[in-house]
């Protein structure tokens, strides 16, 4: 992993939030640098989906701040992470099923014409480009997205994340509901954009995708922080000991 | 990805998989199978009343000029809510209030215009009916956005807040004026109500029948310019043909049948007397026309299918109704949404008011009783799907038309109301059963 800069793209110090008194994540710091993938692992319910959110501004953290670029940033709705270019894949993909690829590729970035209407011609022309790159194959433009397939929803959900030039990129669980050949295509998707100089939080279950895909890996337990490794300096084991035992190993810090 | 055996629906390219002429015919004009089948359940239940009432009563009354040009009056009022009642509903809420807005929106017009503004302005003063219209509009929209606001952002059921707006409007509807009735209306603001004066007779009908083929022509020339700026597969020219040739019947056939509708004989004399002419024994015909509320619902039916299909407002409005937290996700504030559409269906509402009102030329208390489960019966028949989501503008005011139609179908053969009420339940259940049929086939 090359590092160019010693400022990290993203740093999110000290966040801490609860939920009706139940610390869903607990003074936790990590951080990114740009082209760089950093893993962020734990059991169900560990704090990863919620600290991300935080970062895609879903959630407003309690205490803790977060630094785009060593700039102080303040993120209280999805919007304001948009204008970070901070874009997210959700794991449930957050598509409006009655609507079509192009208007949930373009959701609340809509292309208007000079009348201020919605430009539908130049948006299905843009949805049409930019899934010919990801997604040859796709063909379904004019049907809203429940009638297409689980991988096809999620190159949809890509779609929306890569279309708008995003600098960080977050990940929950994207091949989570994708088959052996669809999760490979993910998986070059994101060396790619890796290569393009952004930065990517990726929540992954399958150790093996992380061992592959991630530079680092960030492991929390019941909220907190256990600790960050460098993917190519400890085993699968030690991940796993790590994400079971909640113990920070010795090696690869 | 995945390998998908479905071609293009744009394309106009037949699958190798057999398909029947028809299926291929509405393909390939594209036109709405809904629209096509609502139309088609419209033109059964109109002939039906009318053979009805022609082999069993002797006499067919429905498809005459003046039942249907009454009709389209009588729908008006519904029709302009029923399309605010779309919004609603696509966003997964419900406004059990809209009736009682009517209520209590009329009444304020009515005691504004009766008993406030001539003061001020004298009897008859032309601004009179539009500082009413504005004050009633303004009325609604801030009693909608009270309803918004309780319910997007201290989070009550929108059922609960506009049953509690129901039983408080029609009480306050009551209490300003004393339970009693406002009445005459002023004499221009009576014209948002239709009858004779209120319609714009046989030239201006004319005017707004080609201006209407004019848009219908424009609008079909610059969806083709815009596929073929963008290379997207084009219908073929006969089926264009086709299309532009049945848009501009329907509004030419429209214009002839408000046409054919004479003006009483009584109204021509009070006119010539005060033309001081003479009405000759064999007498005159003057035409009726597009009748005022209806020109009020086919431009309301217009702006709000644009607000709805070429907005950002619109598409939000289907992205909270098919996903609130992906619509929340992408930025879009859903509160504040709910909100403004609670306010627009309040604004309709009272715009509805001013119709009513005009149209009985007074203020009742009894005004709009009922009708919000017109409003809801004609937006649900019309294709929009309570589990949110699913809706159009045209489908609401098609809903509309099938409602007011059973219901003057039946006075016209003869049912009591007892017979009407039972009908239109039970074609409000089967209306929705049939589009679930439809929506369960089209996937």
């Amino acid at each position: 992993m090359k590092r160019t800069t010693n400022t990290p793209l993203v740093e999110m110090r000290d966040i801490s939030i609860s939920f009706g008194g139940i610390k869903a994540v607990d003074h936790v710091t990590v951080n990114l640098f740009a082209g760089e993938v950093v893993g962020l692992l734990g059991h169900n319910g560990a704090g990863k989906s919620t600290l991300i959110k935080c970062l895609s501004g879903a959630y407003r953290p309690d205490h803790g701040q977060v630094f785009i670029d060593g700039q102080k940033v303040t993120i209280n709705n999805p919007r304001d992470a948009r204008a970070q270019n901070i874009e997210t894949i959700y794991q449930t993909l957050a598509l409006a099923d009655n609507l079509n690829a192009a208007a949930n590729l373009f959701l609340g970035r809509e292309l208007i014409n000079s009348a201020g209407l919605l430009d539908e011609a130049q948006m299905e022309a843009e949805t049409r480009k930019i899934m010919a790159r990801l997604n040859p194959n796709f063909r379904k433009f004019n049907v809203p997205v429940s009638a297409l397939s689980g991988g096809q929803r999620q190159s949809v959900a890509i779609a929306r994340a890569v279309y708008f030039n995003a600098k960080i990129l977050i990940m929950d669980e994207p091949t989570a509901a994708l088959g052996p050949q669809e999760t490979q295509m993910v998986a070059e998707l994101i060396e790619e954009l890796k290569k393009q100089g952004l930065g990517i939080f990726l929540i992954e279950h399958d150790i093996h995708n992380v061992m592959k895909l991630c530079d680092r890996a960030s492991v929390m337990k019941n909220g907190q922080l256990v600790g960050t490794v460098d993917v190519d300096k400890v085993t699968d084991d030690e991940i796993l000991g790590m994400i079971i035992m909640g113990k920070q190993s010795n090696q690869g810090v | 990805m995945t390998q998908d055996p479905f071609t293009d629906s744009n394309s106009s390219k037949k699958p190798q998989s057999k398909i029947s002429p028809l299926t291929s015919f509405l393909r390939v004009t594209e036109i709405d199978t809904r629209l096509a089948g609502m139309a088609g359940a419209l033109l059964l239940i109109w002939l039906g009343f009318h053979y009805y009432g022609l082999f069993v009563n002797g006499m067919g009354a429905f498809l005459t000029p003046r039942n249907l040009w009454n009709l389209s009056v009588q729908t008006s009022s519904i029709g302009i809510m029923a399309t605010g009642m779309v919004l609603v509903i696509v966003t997964r809420n419900i406004d059990l209030s809209v009736g009682a807005l009517v209520g209590v929106t009329a009444m304020m017009m009515g005691i504004l215009q009766v008993e406030v503004l001539p003061q001020y302005l004298g009897l008859g003063h032309p601004a009179i009916w539009v500082i009413t219209v504005i004050v009633g509009l303004i009325a609604g929209a801030i009693i909608g956005a009270l309803h918004g606001w309780l319910i997007a952002y201290c989070r009550i059921p929108a059922f609960i807040v506009t049953l509690g707006g129901l039983l408080i409007w029609r009480g306050m509807a009551f209490i300003s004026a004393g339970g009693k009735t406002i009445s005459p209306v002023d004499q221009t603001f009576a014209l948002l109500g239709g009858g004779p004066y209120g319609a714009i007779g046989a030239w201006g009908s004319w005017v707004v029948g080609l201006i209407a083929c004019a848009g219908v022509l424009w609008m079909m020339q610059s969806g083709r310019a815009q596929r073929v700026k963008h290379d997207f597969p084009l219908r073929p020219m006969w089926a264009e043909v086709l299309l532009a040739a049945i848009g501009c019947g329907t509004i030419i056939g429209s214009v002839l049948l408000v046409n054919a509708y004479p003006l009483p004989k009584g109204i021509i004399k009070a006119m010539a007397a005060a033309n001081n002419t003479i009405v000759p024994p064999e007498g005159i015909f003057i035409s009726h026309g597009f009748a005022i509320p209806v020109l009020i619902l086919i431009s309301v039916g217009v702006l709000m299918t644009i607000l709805l299909t070429r907005t950002r407002f619109g598409r939000y409005v289907f992205a909270i109704g098919g996903n609130p937290e992906a619509a929340s996700l992408a930025g879009i504030n859903t509160r504040w949404m709910t909100l403004k559409i609670f306010s627009l269906m309040g604004m309709l509402a009272g715009l509805a008011g001013a119709v009513a009102s005009a149209r009985l030329n007074s203020a009742t208390n009894a005004l709009g009783l009922l009708d919000e489960l017109y409003v809801i019966a004609a937006a649900v028949i019309g294709g929009t799907s309570l589990a949110g989501g699913v809706g159009t503008i045209y489908g609401a005011i098609l809903g509309a038309l099938v409602m007011q139609s059973l219901q003057t179908g039946m006075v016209l053969i003869g049912f009591d109301t007892a017979i009407q009420q039972i009908v239109v339940g039970i074609v409000l259940v089967l209306a929705v059963y049939l589009d679930n049929l439809y929506r369960s086939k089209s996937k």
